[in-house]
């Protein structure tokens, strides 16, 4: 009887536990749309997302968000074309090509990188980054939307190399046995075997790489400049949604328009993530079903 | 039918780092002749047949010494084009491993990674080569599905016939129907016997019936030494070894 009661709690205490996430995921879905929603009162959804002026101190202000979701869309963008090829070449390096001792060496180098507070990231773009960018290019100021992207797609690198490493090795060495034995060469049992089996998973790498540097805050206030227009060059500073609500925030007073838009852009930013790690679940979910019947 | 000589070993040695798992094995393995090696767990039956192909190379730390001859090639040399060679020397492994493609990718990869390009030829071989896996009139009418839908038994013939597609001279079997049913396994020991009239074939088995069954050889390996090697017929009823003996009648029970 009292053996059963403990199970009871235990069941309970885990239960509880488990739900936790749950509860939190509804919690902010909930203050974001309670202090975001507010705005569309006032403001046009359309003119939220398709105004191209956001002036929100202004008399009268303006909420124009594009400007701000395009530099997001820049800079992420810029950041893919830094961590997709750095990510998935290092990943392919340390799996399928160095020896052994330089994978045990170079895998845990790849993780310490990817435990480094963004902050630091954003000193090492603000004083190494930024001044070369504007040697290079001579231009007026080194934080650009250029900056943003790389040190970015720096920062993301690591998540893609160690996950996609993960993908690479969950490939079963028979394949690439199966695919030497009838006479391919390395490069093409790389190709033509072990990329298409692992392609679910560096895909699912690289979508959390591009949903980390979406969301991420401090590198890019630190390193993007801050001007709110739609960007038309890589040279030219940019805001993304991030460093627009911290930077905002401190002045913004909490029940007015001000307040709720930056909330909206936390709206837009979450079901932007949400979308992109629901597809990367979804991915890795049919790759495991794949994988599955083999054995 | 003359006994030829199709892969000659000479005092063979192989090492893991420091540890030798193959001590100074000279042995001559004839064509069109079925090869079984036995001997228990451990005792460096996969390591020796991997080195027909070259297939250690894969692990590092490891060395060779001695000679292994095949077709007049010491396949073991510096020079060796160890991809022309693997395609002269097929290989079927324990576990099935199709690739996760349709069945007649699997089958033409060979073939494609050879930079065949003549889409007709390619179709001809590999309806041949499952042909001659007896693989062929089960799958006809499927050969765009995915190769991982087959049973255990169909995906190692399909291994069999990814192998046969490439023409190879020489076909080593490590343990093939270990993960196998009593009747896939018997197929897959009649088609042994069907392709020796074509190919030289060396089996690794840890089952004697099928040694005694489909080999007309067999070399009895040890902790890494060829204690006994001969007509399979001979050495099973008269081994002339007392540790062949031994590991014959603990196995038999
Ligand atoms: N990659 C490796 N590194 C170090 N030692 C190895 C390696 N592979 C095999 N060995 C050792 O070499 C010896 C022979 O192994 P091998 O796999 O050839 O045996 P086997 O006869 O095929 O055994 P089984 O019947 O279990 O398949 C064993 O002692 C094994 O521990
Ligand atoms: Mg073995």
């Amino acid at each position: 009887m009292k053996q059963k009661i403990k199970e009871e709690i235990y069941r309970c205490i885990f239960a509880v536990l488990a739900f936790s996430s749950l509860v939190f995921l509804v919690g902010i879905t909930l203050t974001l749309l309670t202090q975001g929603l507010p705005l569309f009162r006032e403001v046009s959804f359309m003119n939220f997302l398709a105004g191209t002026d956001w002036y929100p101190t202004y008399d009268p202000p303006d909420f124009g968000a594009l400007p701000l979701i395009a530099s997001s869309a820049f800079v992420t963008l810029g950041a893919m074309f830094v961590c997709v090829p750095l990510g998935i070449g290092s990943a392919l390096y340390m799996n399928e090509i160095a020896g052994y001792r330089q994978k045990s060496f170079l895998k845990p180098l790849v993780e310490i990188l990817a435990g480094i507070p963004s902050v630091i990231y954003g000193f090492f773009g603000m004083v190494a980054v930024a001044p070369l960018i504007q040697r290079i290019f001579n231009l007026p100021t080194g934080l650009t939307a250029l900056t943003g992207s790389l040190v970015l797609g720096i920062m993301a690198t690591p998540t893609v190399a160690s996950l996609a490493e993960d993908a690479l090795s969950f490939v079963p060495n028979s394949f690439r046995e199966a695919s030497l034995a009838v006479g391919a060469n390395r490069w093409q049992t790389l190709v033509k075997v072990v990329m298409p089996s692992a392609g679910s998973g560096i895909s699912t790498a690289v979508i959390l790489g591009i949903s980390r540097a979406i969301g991420e805050t401090m590198t890019v206030l630190m390193v993007t400049g801050g001007s709110a227009v739609i960007p038309r060059s890589f040279f030219q500073p940019v805001r993304p949604m991030t460093s627009t609500i911290a930077s905002e925030m401190g002045e913004a007073v909490f029940g007015q328009l001000h307040y709720n838009s930056l909330f909206a852009l936390g709206l837009v930013l979450f079901f932007t993530t949400l979308f992109f790690n629901i597809i990367a679940e979804y991915i890795s979910s049919r790759y495991r079903l794949k994988l599955g019947m083999g054995r | 039918m003359e006994n030829e000589v199709e892969i000659s070993v000479s005092d063979l040695s192989f090492y893991y780092g420091k540890t030798k798992a193959l001590k100074n094995i000279s042995m001559d393995i004839y064509r069109n002749r079925v090869t079984a090696i036995i001997g228990p767990s451990g005792c460096g039956k996969s390591t020796f047949i991997r080195l027909f192909n070259r297939m250690n190379d894969l692990v590092p730390g490891t060395r060779a010494e001695g000679r292994i001859n095949i077709g007049g090639l010491d396949i073991l040399g510096t020079g060796v084009d160890v991809v022309e060679l693997r395609r002269r020397v097929g290989m079927v492994f324990q576990k099935p491993n199709p690739f996760p493609k349709s069945i007649f990718r699997n089958v033409s990869y060979g073939l494609e990674v050879k930079n065949v390009k003549d889409k007709i030829y390619i179709e001809e071989m590999v309806e041949e080569a499952l042909k001659n896996a007896a693989l062929y009139e089960e799958i006809k009418d499927r050969l765009n599905d995915s190769a991982l839908m087959l049973s255990g038994g169909q995906q190692q013939r399909l291994c069999i016939a990814r192998c046969l597609a490439v023409k190879p001279e020489v076909i080593l079997f490590d343990e093939p129907c270990a993960s196998l049913d009593p009747v896939s396994t018997k197929k897959i020991e009649d088609l042994i016997t069907e392709l020796k009239k074509d190919y030289t074939i060396v089996i690794v088995t840890h089952n004697m019936q099928q040694a005694a069954r489909v080999s007309d050889y067999t070399a009895f390996l040890y902790f890494g030494e060829l204690v006994e090697y001969g007509i399979s017929e001979k050495l099973f009823t008269v081994p002339a070894d007392s540790r062949t003996e031994e590991y014959l009648s603990g196995k038999f029970g």
